[in-house]
């Protein structure tokens, strides 16, 4: 009970873009289109996934025991970049459609604060590695959510009337606002 | 290398490179603390210093950083410096340091300081770099103050905990909430680019 409200929490009440404002830059910059929107979200939940689970292990066997947490910051970003780099070159030679469908946006999900705010956050919270793992998975879907009603409203933002100064980033932050605003109707979905 | 003068330097960060307006970079704490004054200008403060040193580090000691492990090198000195600002925060001001939260952490993902150690430092002097980091600081602050003071007199009538507003005023609580950081930033864009375009026409 407690791993499904984490899923649902992480998904739909604290969505980590309409929420916490993780992961903005992907978010404006690759939700024009509805593919590559769907190719990043899924980047993005694969790697959150796999760092989830590789920094609580470093966190809860390395860090705590040694008694150096205060590092954390240090070495969760090594751990990301690092993971990103293995994850990178591990999907290209097993699956190099997937390799050619994620593309430029691999390397980039590095600099994805998303990723590394999982990371402390599931250290913050205290979670067991099943519940880190489930905290990753949702959050990650929560992302891949959001990117893609954005990019629905943008393809159709395509053809509206927008004022000139309002175009591109300007309408798309009030739109994510509308659409924040629509995700806070969730809030008392569990208390 | 930049063939800029010193003051024009330090100038385009406030203005014609401001890291939040017109390069839109740095979005995550500028929506995320910019819910009352104080935690906007600390959180520009920390940021700021992290930017500083990082760009002095950098810049001095480029000849010595391999290429190919730049970034990694970068990303290594920067997160010192947020430890520093993290723990100097939880120190000396715990209340400021509680409402930040993670976000004081998440400055190592700020890519307003990777992007200018990759953008400038790595190919200035010691000199030119601290002005850049200087005027890049400023714009980000300047940034953070505006969409905060927003906030917090539109969200609860008050500048800095000061009531502004009379007690005919009703708060808009929603500022406070995040719908009203995104659409707030999204009109001030909009202003900014029309501001822009307003300049361009009479030049």
């Amino acid at each position: 009970m407690e791993l499904v409200a984490i899923f649902v929490t992480a998904i739909l009440i604290n969505n980590f873009v309409l929420r916490y404002f993780l992961g903005i830059c992907p978010f404006l910059g690759v939700s024009k289109k509805i593919d590559s929107a769907i190719s990043m979200g899924l980047a993005v939940t694969f790697v959150m996934t796999i760092t989830a689970a590789v920094s609580w292990v470093i966190n809860h066997w390395i860090l705590i025991p040694l008694k150096l947490d205060y590092l954390q910051i240090v070495s969760f970003i090594l751990v990301i970049a690092s993971l990103v780099q293995l994850v990178e070159m591990f999907i290209r030679k097993i699956s190099p459609p997937l390799y050619e469908a994620l593309g430029i946006y691999l390397p980039l999900i590095t600099t994805n604060c998303a990723i590394f705010f999982l990371a402390l956050m599931a250290s913050l919270r205290d979670y067991s590695f099943l519940e880190s793992v489930i905290f990753g998975v949702g959050s990650g879907l929560g992302f891949t959510l959001a990117i893609i009603l954005m990019a629905a409203i943008r393809e159709q933002l395509d053809l509206a009337d927008v004022p000139e100064a309002l175009k591109g980033a300007g309408i798309a932050l009030i739109v994510a606002g509308i659409m924040a605003l629509a995700f806070l109707g969730f809030s008392g979905m569990i208390k | 290398m930049s063939t800029k003068s010193i003051g024009q330097e330090f100038t385009k960060g406030l203005w014609d490179e401001n890291p939040v307006f017109r390069q839109l970079l740095g979005l995550c704490p500028t929506l995320a603390v910019t819910n009352a004054v104080i935690n906007g200008l600390a959180m520009g403060m920390a940021t700021s210093f992290v930017l500083i040193f990082s760009s002095l580090v950098v810049s001095s000691i480029k000849k010595f950083i391999p290429s190919q492990v730049r970034i990694a090198s970068y990303v290594v000195i920067i997160a010192t410096f947020v430890t520093v600002a993290d723990r100097f925060l939880a120190a000396f001001f715990p209340p400021i340091s509680k409402s930040l939260g993670p976000y004081v952490p998440l400055i190592v993902v700020n890519c307003i300081i990777l992007g200018r150690q990759e953008a400038f430092s790595s190919k200035n002097t010691v000199g030119r770099s601290l002005i850049d980091a200087l005027g890049m600081s400023s714009g980000f602050v300047l940034a953070m103050l505006l969409l905060s003071a927003i906030r917090e007199i539109l969200g609860m009538g008050t500048f800095l905990g000061y009531q502004v507003m009379g007690p005919w005023f009703e708060p808009w609580i929603i500022m406070l909430l995040p719908p009203g950081a995104f659409i707030t930033l999204g009109i001030l864009l909009a202003l900014a680019l029309q501001i822009e375009r307003k300049a361009k026409s009479w030049k």
